[in-house]
């Protein structure tokens, strides 16, 4: 039977990891790389890698960055930040990652999810929304949540599959840093309205919280950052909660 | 040497990655010296069917691909392109494998992505494997079962994960990207004797 995925999410910021990790046996927490082997051997069933880096320079480390984690990573991985053209994404796909996300560049542009998914596969697109409930209304923000659109979240997810999309990442922004829980309403909305796989981001903090999007939407996966890298949750627990609530979990 | 057939589909680094992981020498290369003299041959593939074909024909390494004697492993659209036909573009492929590449009906979410389990394994390739054991798949097109099937998978119907005639074998996951079980079987694939 298939399984419901969990990802843990590292923020990128030039070369290294962002928030602090306190795992006992990594000697720098800032490693992507050292995080990213301890998180596949806790059982992580995919990473997502956002850089979050606003300089001309990223790219180039970006890349060195992707290069390394392919070469020690032997489960799929995402990266996404400022992929804003179709050469952003060919770039990382050949230096080892198995899928991009772009958000605002779609947004903007959503001929780059067609062109991205033309070349290499739909299932190398996963198209990342923000949402923010406003005026009773699921609508979309770009810029790292900062500016609003008049995209409603659901026409937008469907338009996005449309244009090619594999799978939509989908971040409550009114949930995300609350540890109240994810978006069900929202969530559940999106993963109905599409024929893709949906990964709910924004809002956990506590093992419930994955057992009830699991649970009450078609959500196929579940993406947390700070639970995970602070060891709040360790992974090895929430997957034997979930399992015990009669989830399908790797 | 291991050689990993160079052609127009994504992401071979990571297959290259595992393998040197385990700690064998390999390269990638469409050089039918190099193919033909390798220890192992594998043959990758994300991407779409018609299109890799063409370019597998138009460079003559279709031909080739089907005198190679050695142990041989098709990843992912490796597989499909290993069988008679695929519906996706309506494309003639290899037929090392007698059965065809459909399109999963839309009953459920489509494509087929993240870690399901498999059944009916057969050794050598699955030595170890272990009832609860999951690889990872992504893929929206399935090769029917046929007596050649070595893995069974079921989603939306049941379908070959993985199939064998001689010295070709295929896995529709991607053993690369399945962690210490994927690793295992790519092991058991390395270590095959002629």
């Amino acid at each position: 039977m298939l399984k419901k995925r969990i990802i843990p999410c590292l923020d990128i910021k030039n070369g290294r990891t962002v928030k602090g990790v306190n795992f006992v046996d990594i000697r720098d927490a800032g490693d992507a790389v050292e995080l990213a082997k301890r998180y596949v051997i806790e059982g992580a069933d995919e990473l997502v890698f956002l850089d979050i880096t606003a300089t001309v320079e990223k790219r180039k480390t970006l890349i060195e960055l992707v290069k390394r984690i392919a070469k020690e990573i032997n489960i799929p991985f995402t990266v996404g930040g400022g992929i804003d053209t179709l050469e952003d994404a060919q770039a990382i796909i050949r230096a080892g990652a198995d899928k991009v996300s772009v958000n605002s560049s779609a947004v903007k542009n959503p001929r780059l999810i067609t062109e991205i998914a033309n070349e290499f596969g739909n299932q190398c697109v996963v198209l990342a929304i923000d949402t923010k409930f406003e005026n009773n209304e699921w609508m979309v923000y770009v810029h790292g949540g900062r500016t609003p659109t008049m995209l409603r979240t659901v026409a937008w997810a469907k338009e996005g599959e449309q244009h090619g999309a594999g799978e939509i990442l989908l971040t409550s922004m009114n949930n995300d840093g609350t540890k109240n829980g994810f978006a069900l309403d929202i969530t559940g909305a999106v993963a109905d309205a599409v024929n893709i796989p949906v990964i709910a981001s924004g809002g956990a903090g506590i093992a419930e919280h994955f057992a009830d999007v699991f649970l009450q939407t078609k959500a196929s996966a579940a993406l947390a950052a700070s639970i995970f890298h602070f060891g709040e949750i360790p992974i090895p627990q929430l997957k034997a909660y979930l399992k015990s609530q009669n989830i399908s979990i790797r | 040497m291991i050689a990993i057939i160079k052609y127009n589909a994504g992401n071979i680094a990571s297959v290259k990655n595992a393998v040197e992981r385990l700690g064998y020498e390999c390269a990638i290369t469409d050089n039918p010296d190099e193919l033909r003299s390798a220890e192992k041959v594998i043959f990758p593939g994300v991407g779409e069917a018609g299109t890799a074909m063409k370019y597998l024909t138009e460079h003559g390494l279709d031909t080739l691909f089907k005198s190679l004697t050695q142990p041989v492993l098709g990843i992912c659209l490796g597989l499909q392109l290993m069988c008679r036909h695929s519906e996706e573009g309506n494309t003639d492929c290899l037929g090392i494998f007698d059965t065809d590449v459909k399109r999963f009906p839309p009953k459920d979410i489509v494509p087929h992505t993240g870690w399901n389990n498999l059944s009916d394994v057969r050794t050598p390739l699955f030595d170890g494997f272990e009832n609860d054991d999951t690889v990872y798949f992504v893929h929206s097109y399935y090769a029917e079962i046929s007596p050649q099937t070595i893995a069974k998978c079921g989603y939306i119907l049941p379908f070959g994960a993985a199939m064998q005639k001689d010295n070709f074998y295929a896995t529709q996951f991607h053993p690369e990207k399945s962690a210490a079980v994927g690793e295992r079987i790519l092991k058991n694939f390395l270590e095959l004797k002629i």
